[in-house]
């Protein structure tokens, strides 16, 4: 369909013109739903975390609560955005932005189904890493803009937290490539092809655990959210913030959640790949649905997101030195140990390892 | 020794923190306990202590013979009476004003009462507009224990065994 549109335009503009706007064309195909997703998985957390605590969740607004997520969505569209007296205003209004970006921009190298991916860059995996990274400028921007001693300590802990983690996480993706042999995302999923066994999630575990465990340290979700230690600091670094600048850090960290939940279905679970692999491609109706596909990523990512979800209704938070503890002592070594007899079985040509 | 490794094995199997999700996810399933207050209600005891009426006998008399005992056994100081004596010789209230911002509800002006002329009813669902409203008058008493006459009635012959 791509292809058509972009020919029929040829005929009009230039080819620069063109590609530009099928290319932005696919940004907001990619875009709308991952907004829509991020609402909805809003909705989803406050239904299930209720549903853990045996009650109902938001209810009321359209059938079911189903528009739940829209309302709370018009209600900080208009509500005012207060900044600080002195506040540095052009960083305060810049921050949510720069917190929302790299969350957004790390899905052009997603792939959702074989060859659905926006740009097939060779070293998708590395771009991913980078550009998560940057998440920690916006959160630590704005606590410092925001010229206040409660922002500024959580965006302080949401650094070292950040920072941590983002060693124990490379590493369990380096395990990924070592597996793999490619820094592509379609690559590493078509490397798990021909059903459930030959995925990832059993060969690395560990590492699975690993990089599961350091996505929500670095979400900042529960158990792992000290940056918004009610108790102690408030609501963290964005205690100032009201109305859509505070919705967009909302935005941003429900982007990253699913980001996490998706890159871990991709790496560990192949993706968009059914785990029966070729075995019922030839039954008629049956071989559709089961086959690979969009819904087959759609499930496992799902089920990564509810596990989110799952951790927040039932772990109490850790303290500040135990998170530490645990990203340096425990999940750096642990990943160390595994990528080295992953490397060793690779050496020797073992099977399950390649 | 022996200790050290079963934590070691315990910590790296996650076993606590699955048993702690094996509990929500238990809870996940569970009948839920939330009342839908405005269309479902949790059951109410007869002995319910709601909005203050005043009742009168079935001959249409008011109950109230001014006493006073409500008035001097409540302990927020809502009840303000005065009364007069009426040309048949009864004494009656002329002035019997619950200050509902007072009021704690506690039910001792029912208790005190010998003719079961002051009563908390089951009505809980009523609210103020202004500050002004707060303390009701003799004659707004009366209409409400006239209106929910036969409720209060029902009510207190439920409780009536156990008094």
């Amino acid at each position: 369909m791509m292809e058509s549109l972009a020919t029929f335009l040829n005929g009009y503009l230039p080819e620069g013109v063109t590609t530009l706007i099928v290319i932005m064309i696919k940004i907001v195909a990619i875009l709308l739903p991952l907004i829509l997703a991020v609402a909805y998985t809003t909705f989803a957390e406050r239904k299930i975390i209720g549903y853990m605590q045996v009650r109902m969740g938001p209810n009321r607004v359209g059938p079911k609560g189903w528009l739940q997520p829209i309302a709370d969505t018009l209600k900080l569209m208009f509500k005012e955005i207060i900044s600080p007296t002195k506040a540095s205003t052009i960083v305060f209004f810049v921050a949510p932005m720069l917190a929302l970006a790299p969350a957004l921009a790390a899905w052009v190298v997603i792939p959702f189904w074989d060859g659905g991916v926006l740009a097939d860059v060779n070293a998708g995996l590395l771009l991913i890493l980078a550009i998560t990274s940057l998440d920690v400028f916006g959160i630590i921007l704005a606590g410092w803009a925001s010229n206040s001693k409660y922002a500024i300590l959580s965006s302080l802990r949401v650094g070292a937290q950040m920072v941590s983690y983002e060693i124990a996480m490379g590493f369990a993706l380096v395990g990924v490539l070592m597996a793999a042999g490619s820094l592509n995302l379609s690559d590493i999923v078509r490397a798990q092809d021909g059903g459930i066994q030959n995925w990832f999630a059993w060969p690395l575990f560990g590492l699975l655990l690993v990089y599961f465990i350091s996505g929500v340290a670095e979400t900042n979700r529960a158990p792992f959210d000290v940056a918004e230690g009610e108790s102690e600091i408030v609501a963290g670094f964005h205690v100032e913030y009201s109305g859509m600048a505070f919705a967009l850090f909302f935005l941003a960290e429900y982007a990253s959640m699913i980001l996490i939940s998706t890159l871990t279905a991709l790496l560990f679970l192949g993706g968009w790949l059914s785990p029966f692999g070729d075995l019922l491609n030839d039954v008629p109706v049956l071989g559709f649905i089961l086959g690979d596909g969009f819904h087959w990523l759609f499930i496992k990512s799902f089920f990564f997101l509810f596990c989110y979800l799952w951790f927040r209704a039932t772990f109490p938070r850790y303290r500040y030195d135990q998170i530490m503890r645990l990203g340096w002592k425990i999940l750096i070594p642990v990943t160390l140990v595994w990528i080295f007899g992953e490397g060793v079985a690779i050496a020797l040509g073992w099977k399950p390892w390649l | 020794m022996f200790k050290y490794i079963k934590h070691i094995i315990k910590s790296f199997t996650l076993f606590e923190l699955l048993q702690g999700l094996g509990v929500t996810g238990k809870y996940f399933f569970k009948r839920k306990i939330t009342i839908q207050y405005p269309e479902q209600k949790t059951p109410m005891s007869p002995r319910f202590r709601g909005h203050h009426a005043l009742r009168r006998y079935p001959n249409g008399q008011e109950r109230c013979i001014a006493c006073k005992l409500c008035e001097a056994v409540c302990p927020a100081l809502a009840i303000d009476i005065e009364s007069e004596e009426r040309a048949d010789g009864t004494r009656r209230t002329t002035k019997y004003e619950i200050d509902f911002f007072k009021c704690i509800y506690c039910g001792f002006c029912e208790e005190a009462c010998p003719v079961d002329a002051i009563v908390e009813t089951h009505i809980f669902e009523y609210h103020f507009e202004n500050r002004e409203g707060t303390v009701i008058s003799k004659e707004a008493l009366l209409a409400f224990g006239d209106k929910h006459e036969t409720e209060i009635a029902k009510r207190k012959a439920a409780d009536a065994p156990y008094k």
